[in-house]
């Protein structure tokens, strides 16, 4: 069982789906780790994003192509979002934004429910089940284009983050509220553009996600807490965290269901959030941008 | 005098409740919102006065409708002493839970995230076991006998239902009495202020969840005796957290009556939703989720608030 030749693909395909959660942990490292604001209904917009990207490709549209569409809709829904109930509900308290989002997600979710009731959907694309050789595993070809996207969008989020005025506006507000908006900071505004830019990453996650996949009401479930965990691990509003960390789960996750079976190894995600939050709440690199 | 009067009449009108009401329909709605009061005001000892809130309370109540099935089904063990092992077991998965996440000091969203993942390992657990009879879950046999808590109508369940109810609102009338129950809001007010002033902060919070998940505990031997059924997704999933929790928080936080209140009126609106736009799937969580939002927004007091404040008003008319 321990032969490196079922391992290792294991593995690969472990860093692969890591990806994919590294993807979705990206947008919320922006929104938990730098602003604080523990949002509930990030898996609930990335449910949003895969039926978006769904219903487009029911008009014709290919995933890859849909980011174009997908990746401002789902900006323009977070700042919304965060504009019109987040903020305002939170009264600036921890606890409420917690519920807020809490309650925001059950809606979403239900929402989808009703619309497009449970069913399980996928779609169909001529790469669907294509296949990469890197020479110990065959990659299906989606994976290795999620893999690659991951990449660049950490890149493109630290590059934002670290480089721009926007980026710089954000960080002070990460740090200091009152002091930010002394010096004319629109502090509400800027909260509003975190939420959006986390949310859009959610867009690109959702299209890239999608061709290898699948879409339900509760698909969010499968990620809300795996995000929280690739963040608290990879320490919070760190990027580069944030990417290595979704790797490790992705990996841990394949292994363990190798070693444990398919239903206890998804046991070693929430194992290693539990045990992260009580001996390294900074988590494994602790690296913070703000 | 007059709240004494007024708790009188309510519990004699509860009492009276199932020769009025022949309906079994409103008698199990009326069940479900006595069920959830329970645990509403479990979750409130620890969310509201300690200001600890908990997204798992699924653990507590599925270890304790676990517990009551299991040694119920195995080893024939009368449910009424089950229920006994159900709150026995709820409080000791809430002392370790506890402790683990209190020991390491996390608080507010660190706290309501472990609570959340422990619920998740804990539903792994149970589906993956022997014992809990894995996805498919457990059927408790039907043998109707008061000495077996079941009962061949609603009314009996009704009345034991509405005994652990009382009790919930005495425990927390205690609470909010008791030295205990001081410390528990100093420590939900300002956790370092607290410790500063010689209040043991680790002891006080224990205490609080292992009473908080031996109460959560009952609800669950109760839903398991009540329905006959359980399985790893009715027990530990995230619907029954998320279910408790609003309970409180519509109802009013640290306070005695607001879980009550708070169950009656969201059990209330989700079957008004209900009746309004038909029995489609989801329909009532869509309801409950905007009707957080709104509280959160608008009423942060909970229903208990808007009493108070009424009252205060109607004092005031009266009194010119």
């Amino acid at each position: 069982m321990l032969d490196p030749i079922i391992l290792l693909p294991a593995a690969i395909n472990g860093l692969t789906m890591g990806a994919v959660y590294a993807l979705v942990a990206l947008g919320l490292t922006l929104i938990y780790g730098v602003l604080h604001i523990i949002n509930f209904a990030h898996g609930s917009l990335l449910m949003v994003g895969l039926y978006g990207a769904f219903f487009l490709h029911r008009a014709g549209l290919d995933p890859y192509l849909a980011l174009v569409v997908m990746v401002p809709a789902l900006f323009f829904t977070g700042y919304a979002l965060q504009w019109s109930v987040i903020g305002k509900a939170s009264h600036g308290s921890d606890q409420n934004i917690l519920l807020v989002t809490l309650g925001a997600s059950i809606v979403i979710e239900n929402l989808a429910l009703y619309f497009f009731s449970a069913d399980t959907r996928t779609i169909d694309t001529p790469y669907s089940f294509e296949m990469i050789d890197l020479g110990v595993a065959l990659v299906p070809l989606p994976r290795v284009i999620a893999f690659a996207a991951a990449l660049v969008l950490a890149a493109v989020l630290w590059f934002l983050i670290a480089r721009t005025d926007l980026g710089r506006a954000i960080r002070a507000v990460a740090k200091e509220r009152q002091g930010a908006r002394l010096v004319g900071i629109d502090v509400d505004h800027i909260f509003a553009m975190s939420f959006g830019i986390g949310t859009a990453c959610l867009g690109a996650a959702a299209c890239l996600l999608l061709p290898m996949f699948y879409v339900s009401p509760h698909v969010g479930h499968v990620f809300v807490l795996v995000a929280f965990t690739v963040v608290v691990l990879g320490g919070m509003g760190s990027f580069s965290g944030a990417l290595i960390g979704g790797l490790l789960i992705g990996v841990t996750e394949s292994l363990g269901g190798l070693l444990l079976g398919e239903s206890l190894g998804q046991m070693g995600i929430f194992l290693i959030f539990i045990a992260t939050l009580m001996f390294r709440p900074s988590g494994l690199f602790g690296s913070r941008l703000s | 005098m007059n709240a004494r009067l007024v708790m009188a009449a309510g519990l004699a009108a509860a009492l009276a409740v199932p020769y009025l009401v022949r309906s079994d329909f409103w008698l199990g709605f009326l069940i479900t919102v006595l069920l959830f009061a329970v645990m509403g005001m479990a979750w409130n000892i620890l969310g509201g006065y300690a200001g600890q809130f908990s997204f798992g309370h699924a653990a507590f109540f599925g270890t304790g409708a676990y517990a009551a099935a299991v040694l119920h089904i195995g080893f024939g063990l009368n449910p009424w002493l089950g229920l006994a092992v159900a709150a026995l077991a709820g409080g000791l998965v809430a002392l370790v839970i506890g402790y683990l996440s209190f020991r390491y000091g996390l608080r507010g969203s660190y706290f309501a995230l472990i609570t959340l993942a422990f619920a998740e390992v804990l539903r792994i657990l149970a589906n993956w076991a022997e014992f809990t009879g894995g996805g498919v879950g457990l059927y408790v046999p039907l043998k109707v006998g008061i000495a077996n808590l079941q009962f061949s109508g609603k009314t009996g369940y009704y009345y034991v239902a509405l005994g652990f109810a009382v009790l919930s609102l005495a425990v927390g009338w205690a609470l909010e009495h008791s030295r205990l129950g001081a410390q528990l809001m100093a420590i939900r007010e300002n956790e370092d202020a607290a410790q500063a002033l010689g209040v043991d902060t680790f002891a006080c919070k224990l205490k609080a969840i292992a009473l908080s998940g031996a109460l959560t505990g009952i609800g669950g031997g109760f839903y398991t005796h009540y329905y006959l059924y359980i399985d790893p997704g009715i027990a530990y999933g995230p619907g029954v957290s998320v279910e408790i929790l609003l309970v409180p928080i519509i109802g009013g936080l640290g306070t005695v009556f607001g879980p009550l209140l708070g169950s009656a009126v969201l059990h209330g609106a989700g079957e008004l939703a209900r009746r309004l736009m038909g029995d489609a799937p989801g329909l009532n969580l869509i309801f409950y989720g905007v009707l957080l939002i709104v509280m959160v927004r608008f009423m942060p007091e909970g229903l208990m608030g808007l009493v108070w404040r009424l009252r205060r008003r109607w004092r005031r008319v009266a009194d010119a």
